[in-house]
């Protein structure tokens, strides 16, 4: 760069058109499809490789809690020989055998569907309790909100392990899926709540819920059209790790010995059963731990990749 | 200051092919495409554009304060005989701030709460060098603070943020920016969220004190008007490129490139200059007899042309009031600061106006001014603490049920933000339609040919019924906030700054696109602004508003031809562009 290229006197520069061709002032210029939050979060996590894996997994959990037999031909409880106890893997029973003789891998089939319906169960009534109060305390205000609000802190003050292990406890008579979800979702639903409630917050101020109040729109009508469905999206990121963490809630309960009973075959139970053989039979505590942890993970890692879906800021960083 | 023209001057900054680029998942998306740009040591310049234009990112790249994904891909920044652009980073923190200071967008934004005033621009001055020892930084730092043009600068070191107004911290930053004697100061926009006459006081001010230091100024705005008057040069930029640079007043009177002429043609404190020294030239109001030279505008709107259409439409005869506000009250109560005590605000103090059928008012005030709390009593989004509202003729105050439906249904609102006056989640088809639904209005397809009917009168094409918020720009949104104001053939729209956040070309073809609907639908138009450049080009009655109170109501043409009060003539004054003479 030479410094007689340089004239000091300010020239009147005018970029020849070709350079810039103007567009029409505010042209109409969308993509071939609609798009909206949802839409685009779907495209989004359609691209990543964690949304596939933890999919595949969760998909793999359910068929094998609806269909057990489809995986394992042999009974878990059936046809248990004691000849068999702590054995090593054999062809027929890949997993080896627990201390009572039975097939590890059988036994972890049929124990999915109790831990996945406890998750599913514990998830839907922390759902429900968490926008219902959530919901009505965010957007009703003031004296509903605070009866809500401190309701949901003395629920929340609780750890809902100990209130669990307190509630098993009372009723220790009626231990069944029902009952331990029950006890688990009964302290759970207030995180749940206070997400939606501070997004309703957020939310119910926005100008296009003020244009639907001027259109003459009902304060219900608004709460159900406009408000939820713009607050719902952390609820969901919530709800998917919370289900894994429903999962392991269940199983420390049953491996304290206040869960389920050990009739009922859980992931739980087994490793509670299996702490005293840890040295001798590794293996019946190795599994049902590993299925455990990639169940777990998988909703978590699922919660995860919605949460980056959901969260434009987030995306823009990568 | 030096005379540019001299020989043998150096320039301060020179920009040569300067490319910027954001990193995305898709590749490289340029926001600057080659820039050159030269400013002369104690000179001020001026970079004018709309938004995503690339006037920030270039302003940014000189100090390399790009955000994130932002890189400069090519090109070259010479500070002082230096070259900027791959300096290390201890390099550049050095002459950030001591040689180019900086002055940020949101004064509201750029302080940090949780230390007090005198902290920050102590800290300032610690990193820059320019005193040591803990008694000469405070003597520094209340001088930075006086010339900033705060009293009694001592006892503000003191105060936290929160206890500064806007314009007081946007004082504070100035002066940070300034605090090291910098050779070159850099203002991103630094008054666009301040009140008009803030924002002349600061930039008076910002004018003073750089011509004293002897600081040449880069500023970026969005406002040509602005621009024109602060800076001796323009520089306009289009897409990421240059398309017009010269001396100020050579590029507003001559205009060459076809979107500088777009700009010129719709900036409103321009337009409201000209018609303004129009009326004054011809002393009739007849805004046909304008002797304006009449850009060539190709497509855009020329906002000129789009007053006088409007003011021949205009009916001659007295039509009945559409809207009489009397007495209207509002007082809040807030929480006293501390001792338990309460407080009450008047946030609207006995405010009475009448709009005639058919014609627009402006409400113009300041932030605070109570305008938008008027706004919202009338549309019953707030009730009046006392005073009454008739809206043809009936009282609104004691409308409930079906009755509160119907008169929603004879006025509608549109609001600012295009970004959040629609729903993200719903398509445009169903925005627009909500209301003929809440207001059960026809079958299926007697709303949908609505829709589609309304659509076309905001001149947005009907495959967009289908579409969402988040896939249309800021004017399309509001065009569609429009179409759902108008779907229930309202008598009445309230527009509570319906213009304020689009961009001046986008701007202008919905001031436009209002003229044209009122003329079409004979609406009555309440609109809330804090913009009387805008005021002017729309507006057939202005009412100002000052601390909850109407000061001044005349009509247009009154209140700036002769306006009365003290604080009309203040805002008034405040209309960028007032020193411009322009070749009317």
């Amino acid at each position: 760069m030479s410094n007689n290229s340089f004239t000091p006197t300010p020239k009147h520069f005018v970029a020849p058109l070709e350079e810039t061709p103007l567009v029409a002032i505010d042209a109409v210029n969308v993509g071939e499809r609609p798009s909206n939050l949802w839409i685009d979060a779907w495209r989004d996590m359609r691209r990543r490789p964690m949304f596939w894996i933890s999919a595949v997994i969760i998909l793999l959990v359910i068929v094998v809690a609806l269909f057990p037999t489809l995986f394992t031909s042999v009974p878990p409880n059936d046809n248990c020989q004691l000849s068999n106890s702590n054995g090593g893997p054999t062809s027929d029973h890949l997993l080896g055998f627990t201390k009572q003789g039975c097939d590890v891998f059988s036994r972890l089939v049929h124990g999915t569907s109790t831990s996945l319906s406890v998750g599913i169960i514990v998830t839907i009534l922390t759902t429900v309790l968490g926008i219902l109060f959530g919901a009505f305390a965010g957007f009703y205000g003031g004296w509903l909100d605070s009866i809500l609000s401190r309701a949901g802190d003395i629920f929340f003050s609780i750890p809902y392990i100990l209130a669990a292990v307190v509630i098993m406890s009372v009723f220790s008579a009626y231990r069944n899926v029902f009952i331990i979800s029950l006890a688990i979702g009964i302290f759970a639903w207030p995180a749940t709540a206070r997400v939606l409630r501070a997004e309703i917050l957020r939310v119910k101020n926005s100008d296009y819920v003020m244009a639907a109040r001027a259109t003459g729109v009902t304060n219900f009508r608004i709460l159900v059209r406009h408000v939820l469905p713009n607050s719902i999206a952390p609820v969901i990121v919530v709800t998917t790790i919370s289900l894994g963490a429903a999962i392991v809630a269940e199983a420390t309960l049953s491996f304290l010995g206040v869960g389920l009973p050990n009739s009922t075959m859980s992931w739980g139970n087994d490793i509670s059963a299996a702490q005293v053989d840890l040295r001798t039979a590794p293996q019946t505590l190795i599994y049902p731990s590993l299925a455990l942890s990639i169940t777990v993970l998988a909703f978590i890692m699922m919660g995860e990749v919605i949460r980056d879906a959901l969260d434009p800021k987030a995306r823009a960083q990568r | 200051m030096s005379d540019p023209t001299t020989q043998n001057v150096k320039p301060l900054l020179e920009i040569k092919d300067l490319q910027v680029g954001f990193q995305t998942t898709g590749g490289i998306v340029p926001a600057v495409r080659g820039v050159d740009l030269t400013l002369m040591p104690g000179q001020t310049l001026a970079i004018v554009g709309e938004s995503g234009s690339g006037k920030s990112t270039t302003a940014h790249a000189i100090i390399n304060l790009l955000p994130g994904p932002g890189r400069i891909t090519g090109g070259s920044i010479t500070f002082d005989g230096k070259e900027l652009i791959g300096l290390g980073s201890k390099q550049m923190e050095s002459i950030r701030g001591r040689e180019i200071g900086f002055v940020p967008q949101d004064p509201m934004s750029n302080l940090n709460p949780v230390w007090s005033i005198g902290f920050q621009v102590e800290e300032t001055i610690r990193a820059n060098g320019i005193a040591s020892g803990r008694k000469n930084v405070r003597a520094h730092a209340i001088q930075v603070l006086k010339e900033a043009g705060l009293q009694d600068a001592d006892k503000r070191l003191k105060q936290f943020p929160h206890q500064f107004s806007g314009g007081m911290r946007q004082r504070v930053l100035i002066g940070i920016g300034l605090s090291s004697r910098p050779k070159l100061l850099i203002a991103d926009e630094p008054t666009s969220a301040l009140d008009v006459t803030v924002q002349r006081r600061i930039l008076d001010h910002l004018e003073t004190l750089t011509r004293d230091i002897g600081t040449a100024v880069l500023f970026i705005t969005h406002d040509l008007g602005l621009a024109a008057e602060r800076a001796e040069q323009l520089v306009v930029m289009y897409k990421g490129k240059i398309v017009e640079a010269g001396p100020s007043k050579e590029i507003l009177e001559n205009p060459v490139h076809p979107y500088t002429q777009r700009l010129v043609a719709a900036a409103p404190s321009l337009a409201s200059r000209r018609i303004q020294s129009a009326t004054h030239a011809t002393a009739t109001h007849a805004l046909s007899d304008l002797e304006y030279a009449p850009t060539k505008v190709t497509e855009g709107v020329d906002l000129i042309a789009a007053a006088e259409e409007r003011v021949e439409k205009a009916p001659a005869v007295k039509r009945p009031d559409a809207i009489v506000v009397r007495d209207l009250t509002k007082v809040y109560k807030i929480r006293g600061q501390g001792k338990g005590s309460s407080g009450e605000v008047i946030a609207s103090d006995k405010v009475n106006f009448s709009v005639e059928k058919g014609t627009t008012t402006a409400l113009v005030g300041e932030s605070g001014s109570g305008k938008s709390t008027v706004a919202k009593m009338i549309l019953r989004l707030e009730d009046p603490t006392s005073g009454s509202i008739l809206i043809d003729g009936t009282d609104v105050a004691p409308l409930k049920g079906k009755a509160l439906l119907d008169l929603r249904r004879r006025m509608q609102p549109v609001f600012q933000d295009p970004y959040g006056s629609l729903d993200p989640l719903r398509n445009i088809g169903n925005t627009i339609s909500e209301p003929l639904q809440v207001h059960k209005v026809g079958d299926r397809t007697a709303r949908k040919e609505r829709v589609f009917e309304l659509l076309d009168q905001v001149s947005l094409p009907k495959s967009l019924i289908t579409r969402y918020p988040n896939e249309l720009s800021g004017g399309q949104r509001q065009r569609v906030a429009i179409a759902r104001a108008l779907a229930l053939k309202p008598d009445v729209v309230v527009l509570d700054e319906a213009v304020s956040a689009l961009d001046v070309l986008v701007q202008a073809q919905i001031l436009k696109l209002l003229a044209d609907l009122q003329a079409e639908l004979e609406l009555t138009y309440l609109f809330i602004t804090h913009d009387l450049a805008v005021v002017r080009v729309i507006a057939d009655n202005v009412c100002v508003m000052q601390q909850g109170k109407i000061v001044e109501a005349a009509t247009t043409d009154q209140v700036f031809d002769s306006p009365q009060e003290q604080y009309t003539k203040e805002l008034l004054n405040a209309i960028p562009g007032a020193g411009i003479t322009l070749g009317v």
